[in-house]
């Protein structure tokens, strides 16, 4: 034997085996079939949570209508044809509104009865009426057959969701709506058209006037006042730290902080905002202006650190061909660094916009979860948002309510995918290969 | 002993008188990285229209070394520069002098070429812009065309200015970042190991360029080679382990060391 290291190493052989190879394969697609089921059960669930969501909501952006012949009388609208606006919209319309019904059903007398009828519509039929006036002021005088909105029980009738077998008693709808509701669908006096009012109201008791456009607008402000604090405050922050601020003992607890404030629970921001900006500055309750600082709060660090990110992103040799040539570091940062890093800034903030569209929980504590009926003009109005919206109509007992959660889930799907997608092109544009 | 260095085809044209003058002149220059000693001690001067090549090993302290000649080192965390660096009779460290200033006049040429990710026109013109070097157009115009003729970039170029200079082979990166150095009007080129990133060709042109460059500049260059600092510079100065070893005219280090370490270096023994 010889202790020459060499000899001794080649006695060593690697074992080529076919069961050894056959079994690394083996392993390796093993491997591959985890990763294949693994986002293969992710599709489905997604698809599954898609379909239901899609499936349920459907049905929300259509709403049943009554054909009716109204009588648009000129003695009871306008009965000195003065035609001036001023007269037309103060005309009773429910009263022509509910004349024309009766015309429609002339065997139904009793007034019980007749307010049983009356039931068949929306409350908003004689604002319909009205509206229809004040467009085109001709129409006085004519008998036109308008398409009145139906009540919302009606809406599910002609949905498929209340169950005619059922004992009256249980039914929302009872036997004598049917038979009058029967004789009109016989008469082709009942379809469904396009829910114009789901986009165009904010939010009522009555789900055939309840819409989504408040929450929407009231979004779009809240988010509005978050990208105006936070982007200039989470630019500024994140340049400071990354390109000037020293690096020793206080930068590091910043740096710590500000990842762990990523990190807290959003409705402890909530708490905040109601303790400091309600409480202590006596801020409006349930304004886009209080719940956008909330929010802002809340994706400040996110911000943060996707600004310092696509700033390390930026070679460090752009920063000394700057210095190099004499700029300054504030020149160099701004004639070079940040114009690099700003896409990569954007899309980061893009994202945490699209975190804060989501989040319920800190806007409840700040009284965002209140009913409101008005469309919001300003930050200081009463508002709510999208996923509030949800949160409310989710509670609703109300049948049709439960297709309209679905269809604002759509919406708020929608916004977000259509903010993720801008994100996913923003980076694709401006992408940098050095 | 001036000017017998081993020159490639450099045309040998410069007054021997301009050669002798000294532009920048370092004293007992030391820098520490924290509590790290990268250099100590470093005792050299650069004359006006001569190259001087800085050599050694890596980690020898000679990039530290050209870093603190345009103050480059301020930028790094925790590094400290002791000693005195004289430019024009000025101490380029006192409190007077504006960092940013003195980059304008001493300018870098690094070992990656680096241009901005702009137009070919905006990389060279941009220092001239941020130091208001040109107020007109046509000024600037020319500025740009006279910069690109002097690297030697100016035909392979001219036509498409407009396109990123990224764009452009490592070789042409390279002589352009040269000629945004040159544009802001230095007066002393610090090159750091600037061929280290191209092949023998584009190697070549610059070494060229750099010969052609002296008769206008002080240049100073850090180099791997020392086929390079032979063939580009008058001046050579060895570095090993944070000491100037040995410096002297480039044809007596290479024929004739004095320090053993720099014979064993330029032998390939140490390295």
């Amino acid at each position: 034997m010889t202790d020459d290291p060499a000899t001794i190493l080649t006695a060593y052989k690697p074992d080529l085996t076919k069961a050894r190879i056959s079994k690394r394969y083996a392993a390796e697609k093993r491997f591959r079939m985890y990763g294949l089921s693994a986002i293969g059960v992710a599709v489905l669930v997604l698809a599954i949570l898609l379909i239901t969501i899609a499936g349920t909501g459907y049905s929300a952006f259509q709403q049943t209508h009554i054909a009716i012949d109204v009588n648009f009388d000129k003695e009871s609208i306008d009965p000195q044809g003065t035609n001036d606006p001023g007269v037309l919209a103060e005309a009773n319309y429910r009263g022509i509104a509910r004349q024309s019904i009766r015309h429609a059903f002339p065997e139904v007398t009793g007034r019980r009865d007749q307010r049983n009828l009356f039931r068949l519509f929306s409350g908003e039929i004689d604002f319909q009426v009205r509206n229809m006036v004040l467009d085109d002021p001709s129409i006085i005088g004519t008998t036109q057959r308008v398409w009145l909105k139906a009540a919302a029980d009606i809406d599910m009738l002609t949905k498929g969701f209340i169950d005619r077998s059922l004992p009256e008693g249980d039914r929302r709808v009872n036997d004598q709506s049917l038979t009058w509701y029967d004789k009109l669908d016989r008469d082709d006096r009942v379809k469904k058209r396009f829910n114009t009012t789901f986009f165009t109201t904010a939010d009522s008791r009555e789900p055939e006037q309840a819409g989504i456009l408040g929450a929407v607008v009231g979004s779009a402000l809240t988010l509005l006042v978050t990208l105006v604090l936070v982007f200039p405050i989470g630019v500024a922050a994140a340049v400071y730290l990354e390109e000037f601020a020293p690096h020793n003992k206080w930068t590091d607890i910043i740096e710590v902080n500000i990842n762990n404030l990523a990190a807290v629970p959003s409705i402890v921001f909530g708490l905040l905002g109601l303790a400091v900006f309600l409480n202590f500055f006596g801020l409006p309750r349930s304004a886009p202006l209080v719940g956008g600082m909330v929010l802002g709060l809340m994706t400040l660090p996110t911000i943060i650190i996707a600004g310092r990110s696509a700033l390390k992103a930026v070679p460090p040799s752009i920063r000394e061909a700057a210095l190099g040539i004499g700029a300054s570091r504030m020149q160099t940062v701004t004639h070079h660094v940040l114009p690099l890093a700003m896409p990569g800034m954007l899309t980061g903030t893009i994202i945490g916009m699209a975190q804060a569209l989501g989040e319920t929980a800190p806007l409840l504590m700040i009284g965002m979860v209140a009913f409101i009926v008005d469309v919001p003009g300003g930050i200081t109005d009463a508002a709510t948002v999208l996923p509030v919206q949800i949160f409310l109509w989710a509670d609703a007992p109300e049948r049709a309510f439960v297709e309209r959660t679905s269809a604002a889930i759509m919406v708020l799907l929608a916004f977000l995918i259509a903010m993720n997608l801008a994100a996913i092109l923003l980076r694709k544009k401006f992408e940098r290969r050095w | 002993m001036e000017n017998v260095a081993i020159e490639m085809d450099a045309p040998v044209n410069d007054e021997p008188m301009a050669a002798e003058e000294i532009k920048v002149s370092a004293h007992d220059v030391g820098v520490f990285y924290g509590e790290m000693n990268a250099l100590r001690e470093v005792d050299i001067d650069f004359r006006i229209n001569q190259v001087t090549s800085l050599i050694g090993p890596s980690g020898c302290g000679k990039s530290t070394f050209l870093r603190c000649l345009n103050r480059m080192n301020d930028t790094v965390d925790g590094c400290r520069v002791v000693g005195s660096i004289i430019m024009d009779g000025r101490d380029i460290y006192s409190k007077d002098v504006d960092p940013v200033e003195l980059r304008a006049r001493v300018g870098m040429v690094f070992q990656k070429p680096n241009p901005f990710p702009k137009s070919i026109y905006d990389n060279i013109g941009y220092g001239p812009r941020i130091h208001g070097m040109a107020a007109k157009k046509e000024e600037m115009d020319e500025l740009v065309e006279k910069s690109l003729i002097l690297a030697g970039l100016w035909d392979e170029v001219k036509d498409r200015l407009d396109e990123p200079g990224t764009g452009l082979s490592g070789g042409q990166q390279q002589r352009l970042c040269i000629a945004r150095a040159i544009a802001v009007s230095p007066e002393v080129i610090l090159m750091d190991e600037p061929c280290s990133a191209l092949d023998p060709i584009a190697t070549a042109k610059i070494e060229e360029l750099i010969d052609e460059l002296r008769q206008n500049y002080t240049i100073v260059i850090v180099t791997h080679s020392m086929q390079q600092a032979a063939r580009v510079s008058q001046r050579t100065a060895f570095f090993h382990l944070g000491n100037l070893v040995e410096q002297g005219d480039t044809e007596q280090i290479f024929t004739n060391p004095v320090d053993d370490r720099t014979q064993a270096y330029i032998t390939g023994r140490i390295g």
